[in-house]
């Protein structure tokens, strides 16, 4: 093809865009609400998967380790923890620093047990991947002596199966709202279509090949889904703003926070933009198709 | 250089329009394809152009077989045939200039090529002071004439009209015909199929009448034969 041939193409569709213009807006509505729609549900599952992502690094194992132990074996124990796989991290806290943070959370009363102390030395150890603590904590709790291992059973395997669960039921979401949005939007520029099928015809009788006759329209589909695109981008750009200008204040130093403002924003919008290109792109291919066999 | 021989045409609802139809056409003769309607006419002028082709049988254009050329290859064979229908076909948002020009771009020709060839065609149907009207503005005779105008802008060897007088009136009619013959006389073909019994019988130029899939009557300078 030849680049006068492709800047003509260019120059129809957008002249299209300018004659059909109830059908333009018509699509245009359509990609916006649609994009808005899955730009909004993007924002609020990508949040809770931060959500769950930081519920899940903060579990650790707790491990106590018994009076007998001295120094030496202790920093043995420490070792042999961090050599095991599927270790991420451990860190030693003796039992008078336990007893300054139980004091720090609980008052001055407690302060009375400093004259003898009834808490153990502890390792608090990190799994490399939240879902396999249970296995490490078995794993820790076989070394000699050590007294005993907490993880929260039962209360994590709870927590990441809501978790799990929530994020594949929201894939499905997404991927449904998707779909949902492919199907109307191609519907819409198939009306368009189908109301300009006698030009189709009339340039194939011309002799126009099928790709003369299909790119004005798969390029008209490009700048719906641009067009349509702009709206959801600026409303969920400015929701998330306000949301975290909210938000971020109120959860300082909680260990759950939202997603920052930037980069995730940009991606966001990047992902919006090139769903509703595609989605055009797409659209107008699919429609155009059976109006070729002329 | 069109050869059919023993073409048949069956549809998909098994209705049979060509019954082994064989005709040979030379270059330049002017043709009037005749007959009642669902005789076959309109899928013998169809085949032409390849927006139908035949079940079985052997159909040349200028040596191509129409009966197995590639899909790919039609836009190439549609360059080298005008069309003209009877409902003009123009497009409705396309100036009278623009319209012309489209089967130009179509082919990518150069844009000076276009506007020097747009001008000289509009000329010949006497147009040229209407290029900037939309098909709208203008009568039936006119839109006609800007059909005829884009069918021949490609220099085709071929024209293939259908009932290109048929919703013309009958003063319409004759300045169309004269046109059609004007262009006959430079050495294009005419193939035109038509109901009009006055055009035929006072044009006098090759008849072929189609009746039940099959030619009937094929004579030079025949009548219309119809009645009505």
């Amino acid at each position: 093809m030849k680049a006068r041939t492709l800047t003509r193409h260019f120059r129809e569709s957008l002249k299209s865009l300018g004659r059909n213009s109830w059908m333009t807006f018509a699509s245009v509505s359509a990609v916006t609400v649609t994009l808005l729609l899955v730009g909004v549900f993007v924002l609020i599952m990508m949040n809770l998967n931060k959500v769950a992502d930081d519920l899940e690094n903060d579990v650790e194992i707790k491990t106590f380790v018994s009076l007998e132990a001295d120094d030496a074996r202790i920093e043995e124990i420490q070792k042999t923890i961090q050599s095991m796989p599927g270790v991420e991290s451990v860190t030693f806290s003796t039992k008078e620093q336990e007893l300054t943070d139980l004091v720090l959370d609980f008052g001055d009363e407690l302060s009375l047990f400093q004259q003898s102390n009834p808490l153990f030395d502890v390792f608090y150890i990190k799994a490399s991947e939240p879902q396999k603590t249970q296995e490490v904590a078995t794993e820790i709790a076989k070394i000699e002596n050590i007294e005993d291992v907490k993880y929260g059973e039962g209360k994590i395997e709870k927590l990441f199966n809501v978790l799990n669960t929530g994020r594949n039921v929201g894939l499905v979401l997404i991927l449904a709202l998707l779909f949902t949005a492919m199907f109307l939007i191609s519907n819409t520029i198939r009306i368009t279509i189908v109301a300009r099928r006698h030009e189709i015809e009339i340039m194939k009788l011309v002799g126009a090949t099928n790709w003369f006759v299909r790119i004005p329209f798969i390029l008209e589909g490009m700048w719906l889904g641009l067009l349509g695109s702009i709206i959801p981008i600026a409303l969920v750009s400015t929701l998330y703003y306000k949301v975290t200008d909210f938000a971020k204040p109120k959860l300082s130093g909680e260990m759950i926070q939202l997603l920052d403002l930037t980069p995730f924003i940009y991606q966001v919008s990047v992902l919006i933009l090139v769903m509703g290109v595609f989605i055009g792109i797409w659209g107008s291919f699919m429609s155009i198709r059976k109006f070729l066999r002329v | 250089m069109i050869q059919m021989k023993n073409v048949y045409k069956k549809y998909p609802n098994g209705i049979v329009a060509l019954n082994g139809l064989t005709v040979g056409i030379e270059q330049g003769e002017f043709v009037y394809v005749v007959g009642p309607s669902g005789a076959g006419k309109s899928t013998f002028i169809k085949m032409m152009y390849r927006e139908e082709r035949p079940t079985s049988g052997q159909m040349l254009i200028n040596g191509v077989d129409l009966a197995t050329l590639k899909n790919k290859k039609v836009p190439l064979l549609r360059r080298q045939i005008g069309v003209v229908f009877q409902d003009f076909k123009l497009l409705p948002r396309l100036n009278v200039y623009e319209n012309v020009a489209f089967a130009l771009e179509v082919i990518e020709e150069t844009p000076e090529k276009i506007r020097k060839r747009v001008m000289e065609v509009l000329e010949l149907v006497g147009l040229k002071h209407k290029a900037r009207m939309f098909p709208t503005e203008l009568s039936g005779g006119e839109q006609q004439r800007v059909s005829i105008a884009r069918s021949i802008v490609n220099k085709p060897k071929v024209v293939i009209a259908d009932e290109p007088t048929g919703n013309l009136d009958p003063e319409t009619s004759w300045d169309i015909m004269d046109l059609f013959e004007q262009i006959n006389a430079t050495g294009t073909t005419i193939l035109m199929a038509t109901h009009n019994r006055e055009v035929v019988n006072n044009r006098r130029h090759r008849v072929i009448a189609i009746e039940g899939g099959l030619i009937v009557r094929d004579v030079a300078g025949g009548d219309y034969g119809y009645e009505g």
